[in-house]
């Protein structure tokens, strides 16, 4: 019995067994909350098809325009998504209850990583299913589109969640977590080109826009769905500076990692 | 060496001083309550001994661990009972001991446990739609699914009706059989009464008292009162000697509704909070 009480000691579960093990009760917990996937996750699709209606008028701006909301649809999920799950983590006693149990901090991110980046996606396929069956979105065709949509995605859905659970803590409740996650939300689909074409804002608009990271995902997007490149002159610098994406979106996730390693609290109550 | 060992704990929260120098000593095996009104730093010493709360001032020795600096091994011998948690509202019981026991290096197993609980028949509900009562004894499953050496359960009956606080003593006596360390809060006296070996009241921050639950507060020697119905009406001495006064007493014949009473642990923990 030598090996069985050896074993005992050294025999807890690795971080990333433990993460993935997150990962699936997050999953599943997520899909059973039918409100939440008929009403949170169901909403940008909706206003895709109510200002899709208004605005498409074209097949070169149905790509546009789907490409901008498949990137407002992911931001949701990640930022808002995310902040509201850890700030509800919080109120219904997981985090305290995780905290007083082997299971690293580590592991608790890796299943939160694992449930934004299967949420976002799902939520992606559903706003791609609708430009599909509702503005005959057509589909990039080349590798090297499909390598900057995977790219555009992860970083933004990286980036946008640390900074959303780094929000959520100054939530004290998933009501007022509610608020503080989509006023900057709402406002950022106006001012990052998903509702308005960013060449139509003021000078002074369009600057606040490009410091976060939605313009500059929705803007990777655009290139992705573009029918040609030659649309990139409707981009407000004229180009899709795909560089600058990539170091935007780079800069909010360190950022985003700095803040919620500084913030993140495991309970509302101070130490 | 002692399951817990706490030297001058200190903690303040702006200035007012929560836990104003505790001492405390739970041996290994034992069932321990610590009694006290709300606001009294049950809670906050409970926290600082589960590792989830910075301390001031003080010793503090759980399990031969400073809390403080405890890593997962440590964390894997510590079961905590949370009093007011509704996570995992969506999975089934089943389901989230199942989880829970993932986390664990050497876990009992699942469907044992929901047993030993009591909710074999809910096993395959949603915990949010557990009752309360219910919902209590999955955080109890919750807390022992790792074969915890150390059990934390604050105020764990609260809410509860009187069949299932009894049945949730049971829970308790089975796991103390079992030879679990367990400290328990609670403003039950009856509660502490039933379960501890030994009690502690805890007031303004500081122990007031400890012992068993039947010599608490000199209890065990405390005078007793004699009363019984004479043709003058209640009559009533309270005495160091009771077996003397009523072996006076019966000479003169029959006593009618004689009793003799000791302050109950309710007196005495009144007298000790106030």
């Amino acid at each position: 019995m030598i090996t069985a009480v050896a074993s005992k000691a050294a025999a807890l579960p690795s971080l990333l067994s433990l993460g993935l093990a997150r990962g699936g009760t997050e999953l599943r917990e997520f899909f059973r909350q039918k409100e939440n996937l008929l009403f949170t996750v169901s909403l940008p699709a909706l206003l895709m098809l109510l200002l899709g209606t208004v605005y498409v008028k074209e097949p070169a701006a149905a790509q546009m325009f789907a490409a901008s909301m498949i990137g407002a649809g992911i931001i949701s999920t990640s930022f808002v998504g995310l902040g509201m799950s850890v700030v509800a983590d919080r109120e219904d006693g997981t985090l305290k209850r995780l905290r007083g149990t082997p299971m690293p901090f580590t592991s608790y991110f890796i299943g939160k990583i694992v449930l934004v980046f299967v949420s976002s996606l799902f939520e992606a396929v559903l706003l791609v299913v609708v430009g599909l069956l509702r503005f005959d979105l057509e589909l990039p065709s080349s590798a090297e589109k499909w390598l900057t949509f995977a790219w555009v995605f992860s970083l933004g859905v990286v980036a946008c969640s640390l900074i959303g659970v780094a929000l959520s803590s100054i939530a004290k409740s998933t009501r007022s977590a509610a608020g503080v996650l989509n006023l900057p939300y709402v406002v950022l689909q106006f001012l990052s080109g998903v509702f308005i074409m960013q060449s139509a804002l003021p000078e002074s608009l369009r600057t606040a826009g490009s410091l976060f990271p939605l313009k500059w995902v929705c803007q990777g997007f655009r290139s992705v769905f573009a029918l040609d490149d030659g649309y990139a002159v409707m981009e407000a610098a004229g180009s899709w500076e795909l560089g600058k994406v990539a170091l935007v979106l780079g800069a909010w996730t360190i950022v985003g990692l700095v803040l919620v390693s500084r913030t993140f609290k495991w309970s509302n109550t101070s130490r | 060496m002692n399951a817990i060992r706490v030297r001058g704990l200190v903690k303040a929260y702006k200035g007012h001083q929560a836990v104003a120098g505790v001492d405390l000593d739970v041996a290994r095996g034992e069932v321990f309550a610590v009694l006290g009104p709300n606001g009294a730093g049950k809670t906050t010493s409970v926290e600082i001994l589960e590792g989830h709360r910075d301390r001031d001032a003080g010793e503090v020795s759980v399990l031969g661990v400073d809390p403080a600096r405890g890593g997962r091994e440590w964390r894997s011998k510590l079961g905590i009972v949370l009093q007011s948690a509704t996570d995992a509202a969506t999975l089934s019981v089943r389901e989230a001991v199942r989880h829970y026991a993932r986390y664990y290096g050497d876990p009992r197993d699942p469907d044992e446990v929901i047993d030993l609980v009591g909710l074999t028949e809910k096993a395959k509900s949603r915990a949010g739609t557990l009752s309360g009562g219910q919902r209590r004894r999955l955080d109890v499953a919750l807390g022992i699914i790792g074969r915890p050496e150390l059990v934390f359960l604050d105020e764990p009956t609260t809410g509860f009706d009187p069949e299932a606080r009894r049945q949730f003593w049971g829970l308790i006596r089975l796991l103390a059989s079992e030879g679990t360390t367990i400290l328990l809060t609670t403003h039950y006296l009856d509660e502490a009464e039933a379960l501890a070996d030994r009690v502690a009241v805890l007031a303004g921050g500081r122990i007031v008292a400890e012992g068993t639950p039947r010599t608490l507060g000199g209890r065990a020697h405390a005078d007793a009162t004699v009363r019984w119905l004479s043709d003058r009406g209640h009559q009533e001495i309270r005495t160091s000697e009771p077996t003397k006064v009523i072996a006076d007493l019966s000479r003169h014949g029959e006593l009618a509704e004689l009793t003799v009473t000791r302050p109950s642990l309710e007196d005495v923990y009144l007298e000790l909070i106030n």
